[in-house]
């Protein structure tokens, strides 16, 4: 056994089965050692345990003993079902045992030497039990306020950390955060494998949760802060930072869904796996040539995730149906799907992961953003900046196409941040309106476009009944053929 | 003070310095104290270790009177008989004990 372990350059790791932490991590928790997870009340300290266990139970048939110092069997199966987690059914099949450990200073009466024998039987007991591979200990500082001779269990704490180490114990040991020591009881001396730090801030009355990897004995480890999401699907760490400009570069190209557009860009349209931006003023249609992407991308038999940051999912489809768009037929067949939030709901950071999670879920080949310019509402320009680069990123490694759309108000404010997020885009198309006489008449036009030769003309546009439909090119005689844009495009496609 | 019979248990998890010394200070406190109306059953929790879940025990040895009720508990080789009796309800708690 102890062969085995010397010629192992490399620590075992034991993945946690957390979508990101394992990333953060490289690999999981220290196999066999004990970690310590701090945190203040309600940072999500139990949740992460318990993920453990559950991933551990079902996904790497490693059963899991929760010896609970805190909350019954019952309330804690009740806590964690908000999350997909069925603690009552890992029971029944074996593969995780709760023991609610309860200690009532009230009834106890203490009189000479004494140790923590009875808890260690108990915990082997139920570890030979199932099998276990994996404990958690939450939070056995708690014994701290049920027995009075804080020497004893200092010693007996030393000793259940070792004694868990002797048996190659993957184990979680949960701590409150201490005013003047890292934790309460100073835990963060027994425990010197590992230690995460989780964080509950409320800044401007939007909360944002993050987890950070203080200590990572014989690993290497991501050192920043990570935000995590918790949410009815488990924990989601984000490893925003450690992304990387490598993504590759696709030469296939995909139709905006309007072959005006598409004529503009070289007649092919969007590169695949790149990102437009398509802003303009109120009412220019941005939402509605959005739309028009999502038709054309979803008559492709490709997957789209909208998400919607004005209107509900309900609104956006009847207006796009009395503009001549179907969308509620792909919602159906299940390619498209929406999601509706208010962006004061929560801070930058968790809408990022958001984004992430339902991407993860749905996995889209086209992602829309509709009007990114609403985030401003919960950051400044430069934290909408940073954020959208990571979302750009992210879908970029995932070879997502990306559409966002932005409003431009007047001519100043947003116009600055316009020009921020403009840079990270690979095609620009402007949509504005014009005052022609009695008329107003909409324009659109392609800025730029990387990577690919594209047109210079502003062309006229017009909503018909069947959608969007661009006036031919007004110049030049060469290409644009006026019999394309004649045609309503929402009916062309396959 | 309290004429019921007394129903004691005593864990102990085998046969360790401070199980014996508290067996046998339970059994001189019993004698002294509780003559004719107590039983004691000792419970191994090496030889049981199932046992130890039903009355929450953790320190060992634990002294659990299970009657009269309610349930009390004294942890520790019950070497303080002051403190003990105490605990067992049978003599009164001193003000800032």
């Amino acid at each position: 056994m102890s062969t085995k372990s010397l010629d192992k350059s490399q620590i075992g790791k034991a993945p946690t089965g957390i979508s990101g932490l394992d990333e953060i991590t490289f690999g999981g928790l220290p196999a066999g050692r004990p970690t310590l997870v701090a945190g203040g009340p309600g940072s999500g300290k139990t949740l992460l345990g318990v993920s453990f266990l559950v991933n551990g139970a079902q996904t790497f048939s490693e059963p899991g003993v929760l010896l609970s110092f805190e909350e019954n069997a019952e309330d804690l199966a009740q806590d964690v079902r908000s999350l997909g987690y069925d603690l009552d059914k890992l029971v029944e099949q074996k593969k995780l045992l709760v023991d609610y450990v309860h200690v009532d200073r009230a009834e106890i009466e203490e009189t000479g030497e004494y140790d923590l024998e009875g808890l260690f039987v108990r915990l082997d007991h139920a570890i030979k039990q199932i099998g276990a591979k994996r404990v958690m200990l939450d939070t056995i500082e708690t014994l701290f306020g049920g027995l009075n001779d804080a020497g004893i269990l200092r010693a007996e704490l030393r000793r259940l950390f070792r004694w868990l180490r002797d048996r190659k114990i993957t184990t979680i040991v949960t701590a409150e955060r201490g005013e003047q020591t890292f934790t309460r009881q100073g835990l963060e001396e027994y425990i010197t494998d590992a230690v995460v730090s989780l964080d509950h801030r409320v800044h401007e009355q939007i909360s944002t949760r993050r987890i950070r990897v203080v200590k990572y004995r014989g690993s290497t480890h991501g050192t920043n802060e990570y935000p995590f999401l918790i949410d009815r699907d488990g924990i989601t760490v984000l490893p925003v930072t450690s992304l990387l400009l490598e993504h590759a570069a696709p030469d296939a190209r995909v139709s905006s869904g309007l072959p005006a557009i598409d004529e503009m860009l070289g007649d092919k349209g969007f590169y695949r796996g790149s990102t437009v931006l398509l802003s303009g003023t109120a009412g220019t249609g941005k939402t509605t040539l959005s739309a028009h992407f999502v038709d054309a991308a979803c008559r492709r038999g490709e997957k789209c995730l909208y998400f919607l940051f004005e209107e509900s999912p309900q609104q956006m489809v009847r207006n796009m149906r009395s503009a001549g768009i179907d969308l509620s037929r792909w919602i159906s067949k299940g390619l498209l799907q929406f999601h509706a939030d208010r962006p004061s709901r929560h801070g930058l950071e968790t809408h990022l992961l958001e984004m992430h999670h339902a991407v993860e879920v749905f996995e889209p080949d086209v992602v829309v953003m509709d009007p990114i310019t609403n985030l401003l509402a919960v950051g400044t320009s430069l934290d909408v900046r940073s954020m959208l680069t990571r979302v750009i990123d992210y879908l970029k490694s995932r070879g997502i196409t990306a559409m966002f759309t932005s409003l431009t108000t007047s001519e100043q404010s947003l116009e600055r941040t316009e020009t921020l997020i403009s840079s990270l885009m690979d095609t620009w198309v402007l949509v504005a309106t014009q005052l022609e006489g009695r008329r107003r008449n909409r324009q659109i036009y392609v800025l730029k476009s990387r990577g690919m030769p594209h047109s210079d003309e502003v062309r006229n546009f017009r909503f018909s009944p069947h959608g969007i439909e661009i006036e031919p090119a007004q110049r030049d005689g060469d290409r644009a053929p006026a019999r394309k844009q004649r045609r309503p495009n929402a009916r062309k496609g396959k | 003070m309290p004429s019921d019979k007394f129903e004691l248990r005593l864990y102990v998890a085998g046969q360790t310095p401070k199980a014996v010394r508290a067996f046998a200070n339970l059994r001189k406190i019993c004698d002294e104290h509780l003559s004719g109306r107590y039983s004691i059953e000792v419970v191994d929790l090496v030889e049981n270790p199932a046992l130890g879940r039903g009355d929450q025990i953790l320190a060992l040895p634990t002294l659990v009177r299970r009657l009269p009720t309610p349930i009390k508990k004294i942890i520790g080789d019950l070497s303080n008989t002051e403190r003990v009796l105490v605990g067992l309800d049978l003599r009164p708690r001193k003000a800032g004990a």
